[in-house]
């Protein structure tokens, strides 16, 4: 039952929250410090993540093609497919869940706790529109660039770290890149970001806003907030691949 | 004006406001006390549109607000300023963009017209520039309250709302903030609407004065009248409250000789040590110590 209660005031959120903007250069304004917040703020995160995550997956490869008959050009084209195909997109943004995620829902939680959203709803602002709509359109912008540049990273790890363990020749793993190269991966992993994109901001969002209560509830509306996105996401992503590949 | 009729609001099975009705009276500063619990946050909440009430009716200038339209509501939003208990101060902004913030949203002047507003705004409240540039994290309680009052009247309202201005603040950072509060009133011919506990509020400032009792409108009058009110639940929150203490002890005493006998024993115990008399428990009061 409070699982259902959760997700009609989930979407009950929604409501009233497509309205005009009080002034739009405010809105203007809150839409691009969001984007610098969710998309420059987890840039760093997300490549050192993405960069190792290559590496890691080059030498895990390489470690079980073991027979000679199997080009060493496969080794770069599982990372590659894997990398653009699950690790950037899911991986990713079950870090950015936890990074923007976290950060949302304390943020709109404390404005609660302290009366900061009172005090917007008092002026007449639309507090909806105002506090969660860019959020979500900010991570709906910034998070799949941050996808891209995973995807990029990780390959680009993967390519050095074949070369420093010795595994794969940078040459080989270049033209393994090249072969079989399907574009409809990346327009699905583009698909993805965008759906989880929408689940990491508009699910703390709605936990964050709602929150009753002092500095303890705030904490357990994050970490409510991160668990419930991981779990929405990695289900978005089941029936994304059931559905589109 | 603002008038509140059978106001009702309950959260499930909980009453926590029982048909209370109240007119508040314009370019007054009109009090709500009561001890805590009483339901007076719920009431201001109810009357500036944060929470629904279950019943009733809350009137501005002969419209009732809870049948407004949303464009209706928005156009009353916008003459109401609120002083929240906490400050409710942006905390990822100065203050300076705390106070020009309303302006910013809802004004098409000029950024140096707006600035100029801010800076008069924040001289009103007595701000010191040096201050301007600094987070609400970094200045006092006090300094957070007078920039969140700068930022209520940024806008002129007609309509200022105060929760409980002096919670947490020293007993004489209080008095300048009801100076503030009251002299605001006056020069902005605001309907100021103030929530409090602290009774040096009620005579310093309370033009109008409505005492909640769990959940009741338990009296309503002036702050002469409430010195000689008669109504014991009222007297018992008076007593419980050290500045009317004195005066409502020594008009009893001189009128009555006597305490009223429905006053708590702490309370008691605290008259007779100030008044460093014997009572017996008989209630028989003699000549206060001086």
């Amino acid at each position: 039952m409070k699982i259902l209660r959760e997700f009609g005031e989930y979407i009950k959120m929604f409501k009233g929250m497509f309205r005009m903007p009080e002034n739009r250069s405010m809105y203007w304004r809150q839409f691009m410090l969001q984007c610098n917040d969710i998309g420059i703020g987890s840039l760093g995160i997300i490549s050192i993540i993405s960069v190792f995550i290559g590496a890691v997956s080059t030498v895990q490869t390489a470690y079980q093609l073991v027979s000679p008959i199997i080009p060493k050009t496969t080794i770069a084209q599982i990372v590659r497919d894997t990398v653009i195909l699950e690790f950037a997109p899911t991986l990713g943004c079950i870090v950015l869940a936890g990074v923007v995620g976290s950060k949302i829902a304390s943020e709109l939680g404390n404005m609660r706790v302290s009366e900061q959203i009172d005090a917007l709803e008092i002026m007449g602002i639309n507090t909806k529109a105002y506090l969660i709509l860019p959020k979500i359109l900010a991570g709906v912008v910034t998070i799949p660039l941050l996808i891209i540049i995973a995807m990029v990273l990780g390959i680009v790890g993967g390519r050095i770290a074949g070369s420093a363990a010795g595994i794969i020749d940078p040459s080989i793993y270049d033209n393994g890149l090249l072969m079989n190269f399907n574009g409809y991966n990346v327009f699905f992993a583009l698909t993805k970001s965008f759906v989880f994109a929408f689940l990491i901001t508009s699910v703390p969002s709605f936990y964050g806003y709602h929150v009753k209560g002092g500095a303890l509830e705030i904490g357990r509306s994050s970490t409510r907030a991160v668990v419930v996105s991981c779990v929405l996401l990695l289900l978005a992503d089941y029936i994304l691949s059931a559905l589109m590949l | 004006m603002i008038e509140i009729k059978n106001i009702k609001k309950s959260f499930g099975e909980k009453v926590v406001l029982k048909e209370v009705s109240a007119v508040m009276e314009p370019g007054k500063c009109n009090l709500i006390i009561g001890s805590s619990g009483s339901g007076k946050t719920v009431l201001m909440k109810c009357i500036v549109g944060l929470m629904q009430p279950t019943e009733g009716e809350v009137i501005y200038n002969g419209k009732n607000y809870i049948t407004m339209s949303l464009e209706e509501k928005k156009a009353i939003r916008k003459e109401i300023g609120m002083l929240f208990q906490g400050s409710a101060l942006f905390d990822s902004q100065t203050v300076e963009q705390n106070v020009i913030f309303p302006l910013d949203m809802f004004s098409t002047d000029k950024y140096a017209v707006k600035r100029k507003r801010v800076k008069e705004v924040l001289d009103r409240v007595h701000l010191a520039e040096d201050a301007y540039k600094k987070f609400p994290s970094e200045i006092s309680g006090g300094m957070q309250k007078r920039v969140a009052l700068a930022r209520a009247i940024v806008l002129n309202p007609k309509y200022l709302f105060c929760d409980e201005p002096n919670s947490g603040l020293d007993p004489q950072t209080s008095i300048v903030i009801d100076k503030l509060i009251k002299e605001i009133t006056e020069e902005y011919e605001t309907t100021t609407i103030m929530n409090t506990h602290d009774m040096n509020s009620v005579m310093e400032i309370g033009d109008h004065i409505v005492y909640m009792h769990q959940g009741t409108k338990e009296w309503e009058g002036t702050n002469k009248e409430i010195i000689y009110s008669d109504n014991q639940k009222l007297n018992e929150f008076i007593f419980a409250s050290q500045f009317l203490q004195d005066a409502k002890h020594m008009r009893m005493i001189q009128e009555t000789g006597e305490i009223p006998k429905n006053v708590h024993d702490d309370v008691r115990d605290a008259l007779e040590e100030k008044f460093n008399t014997d009572m017996d428990g008989d209630g028989i009061v003699g000549s206060p110590a001086e």
